[in-house]
């Protein structure tokens, strides 16, 4: 099929099987956290932003309430906001694809579209992405919410330590400088430091409150960070890097490894 | 019942905030102050979810097998693993530690 030689749709197929595949460990430690199956669901559908999800029932499994449940989950859905931004400058989406365009934003569909230069490119790795991270990620919740009970204790099969590396691993790629990796160890340590004395969800909320002060204060590069949490084309930077007159290199994407995927 | 409500709030509010960008002028995103506070904020998020994730517990912080969870993943990520192997590494170093009898 001709739409699978495009790039920005090899790339999004990959992004989406290896999010959608970490939708199981969502679905499971969601209903161990206390939710059921419905709100477990309800989350992934319309909620759709996997660090908010995951916030959203790690307070809840910590004893926190409801409303900083909410608070928690929607402070890290601001950046999803940024990324709305961007998006509707690179993409210009018209009429109803303007708000599926909106539920579909999220790290990964933007990295996918910001990494094209090509503006149809650009298009199809927002959609690729988008829409395949949104089956895949719904199919497996669904699947980690069932099997869960069966499995019984996530832990035992550690997927609370696949949440931690998730987190890492969307961290990492943007570790690049002495500076970002600063504000990252402060507002880590803001985070033990805030732990032990407010309402768990909270001190995140305190660590986002400290990273703003350090950006309203700072005057270093401005677009530092700017760019989305998945930076699927590091390695292909990397390599074009030692072939500049290779226009059309895309046999060294780890996209393309995965090409059984699409 | 309580939890349905504040959870479909959440909902409500992730979209609008989605939505609030494709309606925000893309000219203030040239403004550098506002673009340089995204970027920090969203690393000092990462930063405390990752460490919550690791060592939060409810309102204290416990040394478990998440730690070496943390420590794995870091060096999945060192040698530049992909992403998906970087969460199943993780995955992997909580279970074999929680066999080997560190909570």
């Amino acid at each position: 099929m001709k739409i699978l030689k495009s790039p920005a749709v090899r790339i999004g197929l990959s992004i989406s099987v290896a999010t959608g595949l970490y939708g199981v460990s969502f679905g499971a430690l969601s209903v161990t956290s206390g939710l059921n199956f419905w709100q477990t669901m309800a989350l992934s559908l319309l909620l759709f932003s996997g660090g908010s999800q995951f916030a959203f029932i790690g307070v809840v499994a910590g004893g926190g309430s409801g409303v900083a449940a909410m608070g928690a989950a929607t402070l890290l859905g601001m950046r999803n906001g940024i990324y709305g931004m961007q998006l509707n400058a690179l993409l210009q989406p018209r009429g109803w694809r303007r708000f599926a365009a909106a539920q579909l934003t999220i790290d990964e569909s933007t990295a996918t579209s910001t990494g094209q230069t090509d503006p149809q490119e650009q298009k199809r790795g927002f959609w690729t992405a988008g829409i395949g991270v949104f089956v895949l990620w719904n199919l497996f919740t669904a699947l980690g919410a069932l099997a869960g009970g069966a499995l019984g204790d996530p832990k035992q099969w550690g997927l609370d330590g696949a949440a931690v590396a998730a987190f890492l691993g969307l961290l990492w790629p943007r570790l690049k400088g002495r500076e970002p990796v600063a504000i990252a160890v402060v507002c880590a340590v803001a985070t033990v430091l805030a732990v032990p004395f407010v309402p768990p969800g909270v001190p995140i909320l305190v660590a986002a409150v400290v990273a703003a002060g350090i950006g309203w204060f700072s005057h270093a590069r401005s677009d530092e960070g700017l760019e989305p949490d998945v930076d699927p084309y590091a390695e292909h930077h990397e390599h074009r890097h030692g072939h500049a007159d290779d226009a059309d290199h895309t046999g060294d994407l780890p996209a393309d490894r995965d090409g059984g995927t699409a | 019942m309580s939890l349905w409500i504040w959870l479909l709030l959440s909902c409500l509010l992730a979209y609008a905030w989605k939505l609030l960008g494709y309606l925000v002028p893309a000219s203030l995103l040239r403004n550098p102050r506002m673009s340089r506070i995204a970027g920090t904020m969203t690393i000092g998020l990462l930063a405390s979810l990752t460490v919550v994730n690791a060592v939060g517990s409810g309102q204290s912080l416990a040394l478990d097998a998440r730690l070496g969870a943390l420590a794995a993943a870091g060096i999945a990520l060192w040698f530049r693993a992909p992403f998906l192997v970087v969460v199943i590494v993780g995955a992997a170093a909580a279970a074999g530690l929680r066999l080997l009898g560190w909570n």
